[in-house]
């Protein structure tokens, strides 16, 4: 099981990435069809909220690769 | 470990910190209710600065104050005590709702009425992200320690409550202010809208008067007089690595679901009613308030049985039925409240012309047109266009809306459907304090909790209704199109939750 906790790691710091690219794209895509400030704020929004949510899955995704999550604390002064 | 706090007491712990919590979300809900109403006295589309503003108060309040919120109260509530820092969220929501209430309109004092009511809105925001963290650390640090997902399950109904208070008190006052139905609506689209924001400060003064007379919570109170408090809970929450790991995983691995979860069963599926059915102001609210009035016991019961068998698998198991349920259940609501294919009239069509005198000398056409279905349906066409003073004869391009009343059958099966969407809600938020709570140790857990929890409701569950309803204007020939995204969202956290949580119930907060 530890294994595939870590092996599953890579998805997630990956994902982090990708979805970042997706909406970027999207954002781009959707400020060029409607290019009105409202449209503008809307996505970049969306952009500056997610991006630290994206980092913070590849953190995660880097973290379970290397097996922080193979054993979780059970008491306070493990953390 | 500590000693567990007396029966009544435990009552009067519960009684104070969920009223206070519901206050709060009623205060945050009655903007989102009465948004259409607020814009048009605040926000006028034809000015573009104000329209701006309109966007800016949607945005920050819910989806980047709240995780600020999280953070500034969190830190205060790790310093100084749960006590005194969610007594200060629930003046700062209560003054700021109270105070939108009396904001003169656009038309009265022009450019600065938006500005006071998005900083009165931006207030609002940061407090609810001080609040729930507060209310459900002080829950659960007085709980004994098998009944901890039974006790702060009474902190996790006051948001359902919350929306059923302000939806019951929009709905009254709206109906309440004239005898004729359509002036009463005139009169609160007017004025009456600000009654349900200066109504709050009554219910404020109340909930801060039981909450100055509550103690502080044993186990920070403990920590306090032996000199082991935080000094820097932020850093501690965020800058080691080995209590960051467990706010990821809280993150990824629980509120992000549960927050779409939540958003969906509650409020996407009220913008569904409306906005793709079509169905009429009064019905879609209705409907849903008796949905949560049937479904919020449930929080109670699954918080109850996360004691027995764990929070993991409750959590994860209303994810798992909401991602292979949601485009049936949401197909059916938009099967029942379907026109049929030719509409045949079975009685009582009306139809009527307005003409209204515009300030430029154009008049505005507004034609209502009435069905009564051999289905039992109600449905109301209106179009609207422009008679130009100097060319009568050419009016403008016509928009037409409709809205539909659905008879008492199909009007219980949309009922039933919304029930069920909110016992998905019950199952994945009903544990989730304890949750949260059993992750993170006493002296950072209200930073450490907080964060999680507003960026999974406020940034994932919050934006929920907006990127459905605009993914549904960008694939406009699919209307379920728009369940994608909390559908993945959810199903990522489900896998993600099932291979790194742990069910196991921590025995002692204590620490």
């Amino acid at each position: 099981m530890d294994q595939v906790k870590r092996n599953a790691g890579i998805i997630w710091m990956l994902m982090g990435p990708v979805a970042l690219y997706f909406l970027i794209t999207m954002a781009l895509a959707e400020i060029e069809r409607k290019p009105v400030l409202d449209t503008k704020i809307q996505w970049g929004v969306f952009v500056g909220v997610f991006t630290p949510i994206a980092i913070g899955l590849t953190i995660f995704g880097w973290y379970a690769f290397k097996g922080e999550y193979d054993r979780l604390p059970t008491r306070s002064e493990e953390i | 470990m500590k000693e567990p706090t007396g029966t009544t007491n435990l009552r009067q712990v519960i009684w104070a910190s969920s009223l206070g919590t519901l206050i709060e979300w009623y205060d945050f809900y009655i903007f989102g209710s009465l948004a259409t109403v607020i814009a048009s006295q605040f926000f006028p589309k034809t000015d573009p600065t104000a329209a701006l503003l309109a966007t800016l108060a949607t945005f920050a309040a819910g989806f980047i104050v709240r995780p600020f919120g999280a953070l500034v109260f969190g830190r205060l509530g790790d310093l100084i005590g749960r006590k005194y820092t969610f007594l200060l969220t629930l003046v700062i929501m209560g003054g700021s709702t109270f105070a939108i209430g009396l904001v003169p309109s656009y038309t009265s004092i022009g450019f600065a009425a938006p500005i006071l009511v998005l900083v009165l809105r931006l207030l609002q925001g940061l407090a609810l992200g001080g609040e729930y963290g507060g209310a459900a650390t002080y829950v659960a640090e007085h709980a004994p320690p098998g009944q901890r997902g039974f006790y702060t399950a009474w902190i996790q109904t006051t948001a359902t409550l919350g929306l059923f208070v302000s939806l019951g008190v929009i709905l009254i006052t709206r109906h309440s202010l004239d005898s004729d139905p359509m002036a009463s609506i005139a009169k609160f689209n007017d004025r009456g809208w600000r009654v349900p924001f200066l109504v709050s400060i009554l219910l404020v003064i109340v909930s801060v008067y039981i909450r100055l007379k509550m103690q502080e919570s044993p186990l920070f109170a403990k920590l306090k007089n032996e000199g082991r408090t935080s000094t820097n809970p932020l850093k501690e929450s965020f800058g080691h690595k080995r209590n960051l790991k467990m706010v990821l995983l809280a993150l990824f691995g629980a509120t992000m679901g549960q927050g779409v979860v939540w958003y969906t069963g509650q409020f996407y599926a009220q913008s569904f009613l409306e906005n793709a059915c079509k169905l009429d102001f009064d019905q879609s609210r209705t409907i849903l308030i008796w949905a949560i009035l049937f479904a919020t016991p449930f929080f109670v019961v699954f918080g109850a049985w996360s004691d027995r068998v764990g929070r993991k698998w409750i959590m994860l198991g209303g994810m798992l039925l909401a991602v292979l349920t949601y485009r049936p259940l949401f197909g059916a609501m938009e099967r029942a409240t379907a026109l049929p294919e030719h509409w045949p009239v079975a009685a009582g069509s009306t139809s009527q012309e307005e003409l209204q005198q515009l300030p430029n000398g154009d008049r505005l056409r507004k034609r209502t047109e009435a069905f009564d279905l051999a289905n039992g349906m109600h449905v109301v066409g209106i179009t609207t266009d422009t008679l130009f003073q100097h060319q009568p004869e050419t009016p403008s391009k016509s928009t037409t809306s409709i809205t539909k009343s659905v008879p008492t059958g199909t009007y219980w099966k949309l009922v039933g459907i919304v029930f069920i969407l909110i016992i998905y809600v019950t199952m994945v938020y009903g544990p989730i304090a304890a949750f949260l709570v059993e992750l993170f140790p006493t002296k950072i857990r209200y930073t450490s909790m907080s964060l999680p929890y507003h960026i999974g409701n406020g940034v994932f569950g919050g934006l929920t209704p907006f990127i459905a309803t605009l993914l549904t204007t960008m694939y406009a020939t699919d209307k379920l199109v728009g369940l994608w995204y909390p559908i993945i969202i959810a199903f990522v956290c489900l896998v993600i939750g099932a291979l790194y949580i742990s069910n196991r119930i921590d025995p002692d907060v204590n620490d």
